[in-house]
């Protein structure tokens, strides 16, 4: 009743809270862990709202998608065209992704939608593979094949004046440049702060809080109970397919999203970012985090970014030094066998960490948490005895 | 076909249906009647739950048809079946089982309230509030009030079907279609369930009952169709039916009635 639907809303503006502030001062926070920098909390940003569109659809309706890898790829495109032919503003380039993406998405979910489970994963995979070879070859024209799409000084950019003398101009914000980064320190330490992350890290509070309302809307909880049982659904008189269409188009809308901020803080499309170990890598990002909750997807992008950052940077000599610990004979065998997970084998270690959480903690980072903050709530209230049905006297009576 | 008094909601005229040269109904002609409970009764096999799925258009009759209410069910999608107020209660309790009980009733109620396909983006689910009274009320009624924060996963099997059985009366259908509501039910569960349906059959709701119990077949049937070998062997009140000879061979006769 009232009292449980403003519980939720203290909730929400608490989890806003801290989503906005961490996103704010990110460069802070994560300057002592080395990913104080603007490229990679960029990446952080963006790929967190990859993740959280890609769980308003895997998340709430339980369709695993195989192909959302193809919808930044669009994305990605769309934004690089209004560069290249409008301006260099971000605006419009964020607004022309989004609706081509919707689109795009608008076609292959009508298509993929006619079929459930594997047959669905399998049918976006084959779209996104279809797309990505597209990109590659046949429309060269249009995305610059193997190159990839790039601005150069040519560029028609009809909205932009054509004062600028020399070089390729830069992607802003009504004259914000992303790759301005103020230096500032504080205590001794210097902070980066980059108008590029601050674009991607107010639009990923945006999405965040969007995200939010759909779980909570009435549409979220039709989308939880096609998860649940969606032959009861249809028995219950919903037509499920238009809900699915839906949720297949918006999270393919927030991909699209995602993909014109890539475009955005790096104004460069390649089609390698709509093959299929793309599409893997936002699954490996919701699943580690954590399906269906919030912030899990969020904190499995930026934990698979940040431990790709660190393991795909080591390099063999680099090995070498923080090996020479080890006996002189073994040594030569230890930096071979740990140089399999580093550096270009970096895979090899992200699936192995992702094996060892679908094992051991199947509801990812944010279950892990939940079991946590369970053992401390049970040793300060506990055992909870559980509410018992049959006895209607006490019907009424407010339960958990 | 019927006099200007009874008012038939569901007719299935000349329905057959057959699964690979097995004649699962032939010649199916039934009328319910509005505000009736009609029982379907009859042996194991005889067809009840096929008869069951082609009217809620579960299964497509091979000839003949079904119509509710003026409007003909064969062909349509399970969920244009259930707008046009033709709620089924299944034999294995289907609910949702992720969801808390309180959200498993106020599903069906939006669905009645906002039809089959309704994009609430920005309201909150939990600021339905005449949907959730109207739950906690339905949920309360049936006993399950003070689980109604629970999974409905964590229910045992009697309580999943009485769940089930207030998500369909939740949508207050014009035709309540129930698959043998008490079957695995305890003696106990199954009298309560009986109080239950009569309860609703004061506020004239028109229902179907397939039912192997005869306890509940007669305490609740105003009228009852015998079902054999895909036929109806006879038809009439409860009466009629119990005294009639060809009933007796095919099926009451295993029975003590």
């Amino acid at each position: 009743m009232t009292n449980s639907s403003s519980k939720t809303s203290l909730n929400n503006f608490l989890l806003m809270l801290l989503v906005t502030g961490v996103v704010l001062a990110a460069p802070i926070i994560f300057e002592p862990f080395g990913a104080g920098y603007p490229d990679l909390l960029q990446r952080f940003a963006i790929f967190g709202i990859f993740a959280v569109g890609f769980n308003i659809l895997f998340g709430l309706t339980g369709y695993l998608s195989f192909g959302h890898a193809a919808f930044l790829g669009v994305g990605s495109y769309t934004a690089v065209w209004s560069f290249k032919l409008l301006t260099m503003n971000v605006v419009p380039a964020i607004f022309f992704s989004v609706l081509l993406t919707g689109l795009f998405a608008l076609i292959i979910g009508y298509i993929s939608l006619r079929r459930s489970g594997i047959y669905f994963s399998i049918l976006t995979l084959a779209f996104a593979q279809m797309s990505y070879n597209l990109a590659y070859s046949v429309l060269t024209p249009i995305t610059n094949g193997e190159t990839g799409l790039q601005l150069s000084l040519q560029d028609p950019r009809i909205l932009d004046a054509k004062n600028i003398a020399g070089g390729l101009p830069n992607t802003n914000f009504f004259g914000y440049t992303m790759n301005q980064t103020n230096t500032y320190e504080f205590f001794g330490t210097a902070y980066q702060f980059n108008v590029g992350y601050y674009v991607c890290g107010v639009v990923l509070i945006l999405m965040f809080y969007i995200a939010m309302r759909i779980f909570q809307s009435p549409f979220g909880m039709m989308l939880k109970a096609i998860k649940s049982n969606q032959t009861r659904m249809k028995y219950t008189g919903f037509d499920t397919r238009p809900y699915l269409i839906w949720a297949f188009v918006i999270s393919g809308m927030y991909a699209g999203l995602a993909g014109a901020l890539l475009s955005i803080t790096d104004p460069l499309a390649g089609a390698e970012r709509m093959q299929w170990t793309a599409s893997g890598e936002v699954v490996l990002m919701t699943i580690l985090g954590g399906v269906g909750t919030m912030i899990g997807p969020v904190l499995g992008a930026a934990l698979i970014k940040y431990l790709e950052n660190i393991f795909s940077a080591i390099n063999t000599g680099e090995l070498t030094r923080m090996l020479s610990w080890v006996p002189e004979g073994m040594q030569d065998f230890a930096v071979s066998t740990v140089g399999l997970f580093v550096g270009d084998g970096w895979h090899l270690t992200l699936g192995l960490m992702f094996m060892i959480v679908v094992v051991f903690l199947p509801g990812g980072i944010m279950e892990g948490v939940r079991r946590i903050a369970r053992l401390f709530s049970r040793r300060k209230a506990g055992p909870v005895e559980p509410p018992r049905a049959t006895n209607i006297a006490t019907a009424g009576e407010g339960g958990a | 076909m019927s006099t200007p008094m009874e008012n038939i909601v569901l007719h299935v005229a000349d329905v057959h249906k057959s699964f690979a040269g097995l004649h699962a109904l032939s010649d199916i002609d039934l009328s319910v009647r509005e505000g009736e409970t009609h029982a379907i009764i009859g042996p194991n096999g005889a067809g009840k739950s096929t008869l069951l799925n082609v009217c809620i258009g579960r299964l497509a009759p091979d000839s003949g048809h079904v119509v509710f209410d003026g409007q003909n069910l064969t062909g349509r999608a399970p969920h244009e079946i259930n707008q046009l107020g033709v709620v089924r209660v299944f034999q294995t309790p289907e609910i949702f089982p992720d969801l808390t009980l309180l959200e498993n009733v106020m599903v069906p109620i939006l669905a009645k309230r906002d039809g089959s396909f309704h994009l609430a983006l920005f309201r909150r689910f939990s600021s339905e509030k005449a949907a959730r009274e109207e739950a906690e009320s339905i949920l309360a009624d049936l006993g399950l009030g003070p689980l109604r924060a629970s999974l409905a996963t964590s229910l045992s099997r009697g309580d999943k079907r009485r769940l089930e059985l207030a998500m369909g009366l939740s949508q207050h259908p014009r035709l309540l279609l129930l698959d043998e509501p008490t079957a695995g039910m305890a003696r106990h569960d199954t009298n309560a369930t009986i109080d239950l349906l009569k309860k609703i059959k004061e506020r004239g709701m028109t229902k179907v009952i397939i039912e192997h119990d005869m306890h509940v077949v007669f305490s609740l049937a105003d009228r009852i169709s015998v079902l054999a070998g895909g036929r109806i062997i006879c038809q009439g009140t409860p009466e009629e039916v119990k005294n009639d000879p060809r009933v007796k061979e095919a099926y009451l006769g295993e029975e003590q009635v």
